[in-house]
């Protein structure tokens, strides 16, 4: 029994917070995120160096071979940071890749992903909602001349920045991923920030657009599901480190803000409020850290487990971000001051593969099932 | 991470379960004489007092199989392992820290026995959760203490023996060294001198009560610990934090009856498990055991490695506090007035149990420290927030 972290995983840990605080400080970031990519293409050079792409690719795909839980470690740290760029689609986009896609297009393709050579991302819902199968309907249209796309994936994550896609459609009763090259000159992008500027989404619009020298793989309803509840965890683990920096931020105001004559910290209007927001981070720090070991580990626990930690995470980081915000008092009003980064990732975080209605809901359904009520 | 348990580890697990298949029968099938038997075999298998060591007469189970053995009772809604809970808790291990030879033999077979009840004595009527500043005094006459004062909201005193109080001796009035002075005494609840008067809770149970001590005479020999260092006494034994296990499967277990409740009720007509914001709030405690659950096992992992815990498990406790407030009042507010009978009122739902629960909360949410306490420990100790 060890619900903990290895050497090794604590040594990533510092590599990440290391490279981070040296490359891409609050201020780096403000800088990149102002930028019209979005990113720093020499940080993502340095990050594939470091093995950081590939870490759950296997080595004979050329990447590091390990598993989610080491993978948390990275995503922690990188929402310690806001760090930005497309290391999460980029992640899920691996994911996918590696749960279905066939041996030649992993060959092809997961290489170059480690080495930092392209990146890809999701496109599977058609409609802005919960992540589930219900909001994809793209139907392919398949006749003599090939097998044709009409229509569009909005709220695509770094779609700008992405080199392929693995669009989800519908053919007669199943679905499907097919795989989408940027350079196909018939794919529209259209690319544009969030309120948090560190996060960049945009839309796919295909006007019937002939898929049928793209790979396409045919996916199961808990395949496309398993795809959505990794998502949760990646975004859930990079809450953790985000809302983390909210608390030492908030507690280190607290501590130095002095008001009626003494640190405003002594208050207990404002003392329980912190401690609240560590319990909450404590818990689903825990939560987390289950649901990305049942990733590799248990897969029949992970939809359960995922959307405990990311109904709880979506919850408990939006309030903080709020309050965070409240107890600095003006200041943490203004563009200046680093508190607002961390409230809109908040919001972004929050909006991302599923709220926390969803999973709550998604908790209850399980459970009526396994009671048989 | 890895939630694998060694061969020894599966084969204590093996040993509980082949245990309880033999010495468990189902609840309806229990005589009169079964809790006697089941106290006299676990007492057998020295499975009360797991945790002690194995010299005082305890299991000298290690960390993971108190965690196994807990686990495997709860799953089974086993009864409790002895029945002496404030000595095999607190009081006990108190001894085992503290005690002298004498006390040890005196006093720790008889806990494991489950023969009589122990009670703690630490609040006072002006002396909550500044417990450091109580008042209840003893005076060296000869080689007796002789105390004057009382204890307030004294758990199970009315069906106890012996209590293990803390009084001051030293240092009356003073509020800078209020910790000194305090020295932590055994009493026998017989000796006279003492009344204990009941008081009934809100939800109409006597099982707590305030104790008077006039001229009460106890032997020196029955001091726990040297004299006016009662307080690291105290402080030691509320540092010998119970694992949440227990709790999480109690909790789990309310949640499911909570859950059935909810999907069997009619609200309008419909199902009330149907609410969308009933379901929402269900998840929501659901996240919030298991999150209990898990910390736990962070926590363990700690322990295993040597670390000793500080004031984490504040976190749980808190989760605690709020789910034993919250599930019941949530039941009762979906029952709308059914909710509101009791036992024996007519149209009281499964018996009263949710009315009831809705109203006994208090015992576990105020005793062994209130909320704001918990929070105020967080931020002090951890966040480093300063004192009041």
């Amino acid at each position: 029994m060890n619900f903990g972290f290895t050497q090794e995983q604590e040594l990533l840990r510092d590599q990440v917070r290391r490279f981070l605080d040296d490359n891409c400080a609050l201020p780096d970031v403000r800088r990149i995120m102002q930028s019209a990519q979005g990113y720093e293409q020499e940080h993502w050079q340095q990050i594939a160096g470091l093995g950081w792409l590939g870490l759950i690719i296997s080595e004979s795909d050329g990447g590091v071979g390990l598993n989610w839980v080491d993978l948390v470690v990275v995503l922690e740290e990188m929402g310690r940071s806001l760090y930005p760029g497309p290391y999460l689609s980029t992640l899920c986009f691996t994911a996918a890749l590696i749960d279905i896609a066939d041996s030649d297009t992993q060959k092809a393709l997961l290489p170059r992903i480690a080495d930092g050579k392209i990146k890809g991302s999701l496109a599977l819902l058609d409609r802005p909602g919960d992540p589930h199968v219900g909001n994809i309907f793209l139907e392919a249209n398949t006749t003599g001349e090939g097998v044709f796309l009409s229509g569009c994936k909005p709220f695509v994550h770094d779609c700008g920045s992405a080199d392929y896609f693995l669009v989800a459609y519908r053919q007669a009763q199943d679905f499907y991923l097919a795989l989408l090259d940027v350079n196909d000159p018939n794919l529209e992008r259209s690319h544009s920030a969030t309120m948090d500027l560190t996060k960049r989404t945009g839309k796919l619009t295909f006007d019937n657009l002939d898929i049928s020298n793209a790979p396409r793989f045919k996916v199961s309803e808990p395949q496309i599901n398993r795809l959505f509840d990794i998502g949760a965890v990646g975004v859930a683990a990079e809450m953790i480190g985000a809302a983390e920096t909210v608390l030492a931020i908030t507690t280190t105001y607290a501590q130095d803000r002095i008001q009626f004559g003494h640190a405003i910290g002594k208050y207990q209007g404002v003392k329980h409020r912190l401690a609240e927001m560590y319990v909450d981070i404590e818990s689903f720090k825990s939560l987390v850290y289950y649901a990305a070991w049942t990733i590799t580990d248990s897969a029949e626990e992970l939809s359960r487990s995922a959307s405990l930690a990311k109904a709880f995470a979506s919850d408990a980081f939006a309030a903080i971000g709020i309050d965070a915000v409240q107890l600095h008092g003006a200041i943490g009003f203004t563009q200046e001051y680093d508190i607002q980064l961390y409230l809109k990732r908040s919001k972004w975080s929050r909006a991302s593969f599923g709220n926390a209605d969803f999973h709550y809901e998604k908790i209850i359904e399980q459970k009526q099932s396994s009671q048989g009520i | 991470m890895d939630f694998e348990y060694t061969q020894s580890e599966q084969n204590f697990r093996s040993e509980v379960r082949q245990f309880l298949d033999e010495n468990l029968p189902a609840a309806t099938d229990r005589g009169p004489d079964f809790m006697e038997h089941w106290l006299k075999k676990v007492r057998e298998k020295r499975w009360v007092g797991f945790s002690w060591p194995k010299s005082v007469g305890g299991g000298g189970g290690n960390i993971m199989e108190q965690v196994i053995l807990k686990e495997e009772m709860s799953a089974r809604k086993a009864p409790p392992l002895g029945t002496c809970m404030m000595g095999l808790a607190w009081v006990g291990p108190g001894i085992i820290q503290y005690g002298t030879e004498e006390q040890k033999q005196r006093f720790l077979p008889d806990i494991l026995d489950s023969k009589y009840h122990w009670c703690t004595g630490y609040s006072e009527p002006n002396v909550g959760s500044d417990l450091a500043a109580l008042q209840c005094k003893a005076t060296r006459d000869g080689d007796e203490y002789v105390i004057n004062g009382t204890k307030i909201w004294t758990s199970l005193a009315p069906f106890a023996s012996w209590i293990s109080m803390l009084v001051r001796t030293d240092n009356f009035g003073e509020t800078d060294n209020k910790h000194d002075g305090i020295t932590a005494l055994l009493v026998d609840l017989s000796t006279q001198g003492i009344e204990i008067k009941p008081i009934e809770n809100m939800a109409g149970g006597k099982v707590f009560a305030q104790i008077f001590f006039d001229n009460v005479r106890v032997p020196i020999k029955n001091r726990l610990g040297e004299e006016g260092h009662g307080w690291a006494v105290t402080i030691s034994s509320l540092a010998n934090e119970r694992s949440s296990i227990g709790e999480v499967a109690g909790l789990y277990t309310k949640l499911e009856k909570l859950t059935e409740l909810l999907a069997t009720s009619q609200w309008n007509g419909q199902a009330a498990i149907t609410d969308k914001k009933i379901r929402r709030t269900l998840g929501r405690f659901e996240a919030k055991i298991e999150a209990m659950r898990l910390n736990g096992l962070r926590y363990l992992t700690k322990q295993i490695k040597g670390d000793p815990l500080s004031s984490e498990t504040s976190v749980n406790k808190l989760h605690r506090a709020e789910l034993e407030v919250e599930m019941g009042d949530f039941a009762v507010e979906k029952l709308g007035e059914a909710g509101l009978q009791l036992r024996n009122q007519e149209d009281a739902v499964r018996s009263g149990y949710w009315a009831a629960d809705s109203l006994n909360w208090p015992t576990v949410v105020i005793g062994g420290g209130t909320p704001n306490i918990q929070k105020n420990i967080i931020a002090e100790r951890i966040l480093g927030l300063p004192k009041d």
